[in-house]
């Protein structure tokens, strides 16, 4: 009996817990300090091609989380079957199995969103945040640390991409979400165009890089 | 171990069968949702040619009351036995103009069901890259255009694939495609910014997109020679009508 008890105890110790404060920083780490955009300087250019519209830029932050996640896990769990000479083709071979399904649910349940992401869903295959991650993170990791690095690193993305869709839609579209704020007011807006174009996005990820890096107190070394 | 070459190879061996067979299940499962996506696409497409949809207009219903689907040969006769839905145009398109099995879908008038009010046309043809497709509805006089619905496969956003928007799409209407007895189709221009409002076989191009231009120009051509034994029948029979 004793020895029974004994045991569970050093299990229950080795065990961590889920949310540790390594765990929990997994998550958070990625929102600001170790953002995937605006840090790491990854995935920018679905991050210019899908925001200028809240909608798409949010279901793709959405699949981009989904792929990210269950890819490491995949990943995480076979990393020591994984023969290190052809690893990353396994992890690509991973990382499109999920788009791929991800696309095929899209083209099911939320088709004008499929037709509007078309082809930048399949170039989530080569967005260097899911390889990134895996390579980085997944190949030496457990299962669920590697789970949540794949959450964390998706909301971060998602974050700075829908910062980057609000700003776009309503000044350069005057709406958000597809619902005209301005014309709800009562106040004609003229668009702004410029917005909307890709040199836009670029001008608004490098304010937001901007702003991040003064409240953060970055200072290039030389 | 893990190094050895067998080893590589049944391992990517196993990768490959495994991930091959969840796509497929994926694709074999989801295909009845998807293609019921399609569907009411291409009904949504139908119906916008020649009317404004709302966000909320049940379009499977407007559909089914407003259109009447048929399926006709070159020579303009109806073809019994074949369902307009049934018909792929992607695969038609690959036979000679002659040979084609034509949808056409039928607006017809509510009180009188002998008079035609719109007939739409599917169009299909090749833009700079890959297929374009779309429809083009008819006014009653089976001549003047009511409006067209462009679609691409994978025309430069920004460029080729405006042929998609609106602003585009909008210039057709009220084109003709008949000159007299002939047919003289509609020419998207090279260039941009002219005024062709007073030319009613002309319309304004789209500036940097001359490629895909001239794709639409030969799809509409290729498609209005195919329907002109059609069109000319039912023209008859309207003016006798009147």
């Amino acid at each position: 009996m004793s020895t029974a008890t004994a045991e569970v105890e050093v299990v229950e110790k080795k065990a961590e817990p889920l949310f540790s404060k390594k765990n929990k920083k997994l998550i958070s780490n990625p929102l600001d300090i170790d953002n995937p955009i605006t840090v790491q300087v990854l995935g920018i250019c679905s991050a210019l091609a899908v925001t200028t519209q809240m909608k798409p830029a949010f279901v793709m932050s959405i699949g981009l989380m989904i792929v990210a996640a269950s890819s490491n896990v995949v990943i995480s769990l076979l990393r020591n079957t994984i023969p290190s000479r052809i690893r990353i083709i396994v992890q690509l071979a991973i990382v499109s199995l999920w788009v791929i399904l991800v696309d095929q649910v899209l083209k099911a349940y939320v088709y004008d969103v499929s037709k509007q992401l078309s082809v930048f869903v399949g170039l989530i295959i080569t967005n260097c945040i899911v390889m990134g991650r895996l390579e980085a993170f997944a190949m030496s990791n457990k299962p669920w640390p590697s789970f949540l690095d794949g959450i964390g690193n998706g909301l971060g993305y998602g974050i700075i991409l829908m910062m980057v869709a609000f700003v776009r839609e309503l000044f350069g579209g005057g709406s958000i979400f597809g619902f005209k704020v301005f014309e709800a007011m009562g106040i004609t807006y003229q668009g702004n165009g410029l917005l909307l174009l890709p040199a836009g996005a670029c001008i608004i990820v490098g304010i937001i890089i901007w702003i991040q890096r003064s409240i953060n107190g970055y200072r290039e070394t030389h | 171990m893990r190094q050895s070459n067998l080893y590589i190879i049944l391992y990517a061996a196993a990768i490959t069968i495994v991930c091959g067979g969840a796509l497929a299940f994926a694709s074999q499962s989801l295909k009845p949702l998807q293609d019921a996506n399609i569907e009411l696409e291409r009904k949504k497409n139908i119906l916008a040619t020649v009317m404004q949809l709302k966000e909320g207009d049940d379009v499977v219903k407007l559909y089914s009351s407003l259109v009447k689907e048929r399926v006709i040969d070159f020579q303009g006769n109806i073809k019994t036995g074949v369902k307009a839905s049934s018909v792929i145009i992607a695969e038609q398109y690959k036979r000679k103009p002659e040979e084609r099995l034509l949808p056409i879908y039928e607006f017809r008038n509510q009180s009188d069901t002998s008079k035609i009010e719109n007939a739409v046309m599917p169009v299909f043809g090749y833009g700079l890259w890959n297929n374009i497709w779309g429809f083009v509805a008819l006014k009653s006089d089976l001549n003047t255009v009511q409006g067209v619905k462009f679609e691409h496969a994978g025309e430069t956003p920004g460029l080729g694939a405006r042929i998609t928007g609106d602003d585009i799409q909008i210039r057709y209407k009220g084109k003709m495609v008949f000159d007299g007895d002939n047919i003289r189709s509609i020419v998207m221009q090279k260039g941009e910014g002219v005024d062709y409002s007073s030319d009613a076989h002309k319309v304004d191009g789209m500036s940097g997109a001359t490629l895909t231009a001239k794709g639409v120009n030969n799809m509409l051509k290729d498609y209005f020679a195919c329907y002109e034994n059609y069109l000319k029948k039912n023209q008859k029979t309207l003016s006798l009508n009147l």
